[in-house]
């Protein structure tokens, strides 16, 4: 799987985005204002410090918890989060619900 | 810590009572804190609780307990019961604004999936300040004032797999259990230690050589390490078959049986580990899904094929 590159995307509908091709991250950097909140909460060290915005350092380490939408407040990365457990899925596809969470749902 | 805290953390670790580990959710204060102490957020799980009490080596503070329904910082900030309306609604509830004289919250990293800190702000008052993954590096975020590179990043190493083991054990006890006894009273202890050696590879084995397994996701690294446990079972039934060809067919029959079955349960540790993403794992799930039924199905052919024609005497 060729994972290192990320694409530009420059579809004239959105800002100029970085995509992931082996995941759903997204990253606009023109929007970035480089607060610095997805180095503080990315548990994979995903972005990077970098001059005037971040830089997507690392974007095939990205797990998909949210964490960085969630606290981007210029909304310069997207992500369709979720948690990434088989078990979960496969329990959901048997009983033909959306989704299964940790808890009372599953591995209780 | 008393005896009964570390009794409670036995039982949750062997997955005793899971949903019953928990602490009342409000406003705890740790030592003697005053109205400019820091306010620490955790869940209402004891392992996560615990964690975090017992690591502030004397530092004076509030403890905001939110209610997780009883599930880890982590899981239950995917879940979005640590999230921002539980924050929100446990600062209002407690009365945090008069009990303390700043405006700051510390949260675990790992709530940063539930929470949005810009939102917490705008609805609460309080600034929200992400801590460092593990409550151990607690007073030397404080004394640094920020978390460094190590801190914020989550790893694998094999201590945290190896707990999980206990678990795992418990999860999938009813196979661990009923396949080997099933097995056993069918066709002997072959068959039976066969089916234990599958379990106990995915459930045991597998996690702790997990990084070791060349390849990159979770299926065939457990198919790896489920041929390499065939191995020796296949020889055995070669070396030991009525004739040359049920030798043959039932040894490939083993690894046909034991691949899918190690693989089957390493997959399903995707959500154990601390870096599976949902893209991946559902690209797993229909990668290898199809090429591990078409395995066992093979398989079982296979094996009652070789066991009906060394039954019958035929070859």
């Amino acid at each position: 799987m060729q994972s290192d590159i990320p694409l530009i995307r420059m579809d004239g509908l959105e800002a100029p985005s970085v995509v992931t091709p082996i995941n759903t991250l997204v990253f606009f950097p023109g929007k970035c204002v480089n607060c610095g909140r997805c180095l503080d909460v990315c548990p994979h060290r995903v972005f990077q410090r970098a001059e005037g915005r971040v830089r997507l350092a690392r974007p095939e380490s990205c797990m998909e918890c949210g964490a960085c939408q969630l606290n981007c407040a210029v909304s310069a990365i997207k992500v369709d989060s979720g948690v990434g457990c088989a078990a979960a899925m496969i329990k959901a596809a048997i009983r033909g619900k959306k989704e299964v969470t940790c808890g009372e749902d599953c591995c209780e | 810590m008393t005896a009964s805290n570390k009794w409670d953390h036995f039982t949750a670790r062997v997955g005793y009572k899971r949903m019953y580990h928990r602490v009342e959710p409000g406003l705890y204060g740790v030592g003697s804190p005053k109205s400019d102490s820091p306010v620490f957020v955790s869940a209402n799980y004891t392992l996560s609780f615990d964690s975090l009490r017992t690591s502030l080596n004397g530092i004076d503070c509030y403890i905001l307990v939110l209610d997780t329904k009883g599930i880890n910082v982590w899981c239950a900030a995917g879940k979005g019961t640590f999230g921002t309306d539980e924050i929100v609604r446990r600062v209002e509830a407690t009365g945090l604004k008069d009990v303390v004289s700043h405006r700051t919250l510390i949260l675990p990293q790992l709530g940063a999936p539930g929470v949005s800190a810009h939102e917490v702000k705008k609805r609460s008052g309080f600034k929200v300040e992400y801590g460092p993954v593990r409550a151990k590096d607690i007073p030397e975020y404080m004394r640094m004032g920020e978390a460094n590179e190590e801190m914020r990043t989550v790893r694998f190493p094999l201590r945290d797999r190896a707990i999980l083991i206990p678990v795992e054990i418990k999860n999938w006890l009813w196979l661990l259990a009923l396949l080997p006894i099933l097995l056993f009273l069918v066709g002997g202890w072959f068959p039976a230690l066969l089916a234990l050696m599958t379990v106990l590879g995915g459930i045991a084995m597998f996690p702790l050589l997990l990084p070791f397994l060349p390849t990159d996701d979770f299926t065939s690294k457990g198919m790896v390490l489920g041929l390499t446990l065939a191995v020796p079972f296949s020889f055995y039934a070669i070396y030991t078959g009525a004739e040359v060809l049920i030798g043959l067919a039932s040894g490939v029959a083993i690894a046909l049986l034991m691949v899918p079955g190690v693989a089957y349960i390493a997959l399903n540790f995707t959500g154990c580990s601390t870096y599976a993403s949902r893209t991946g794992v559902r690209r797993e799930i229909f990668t290898y899904i199809p090429l591990m039924v078409g395995m066992a199905v093979t398989g079982t052919v296979l094996m009652s094929i070789s066991i009906v024609a060394s039954y019958m005497g035929w070859a």
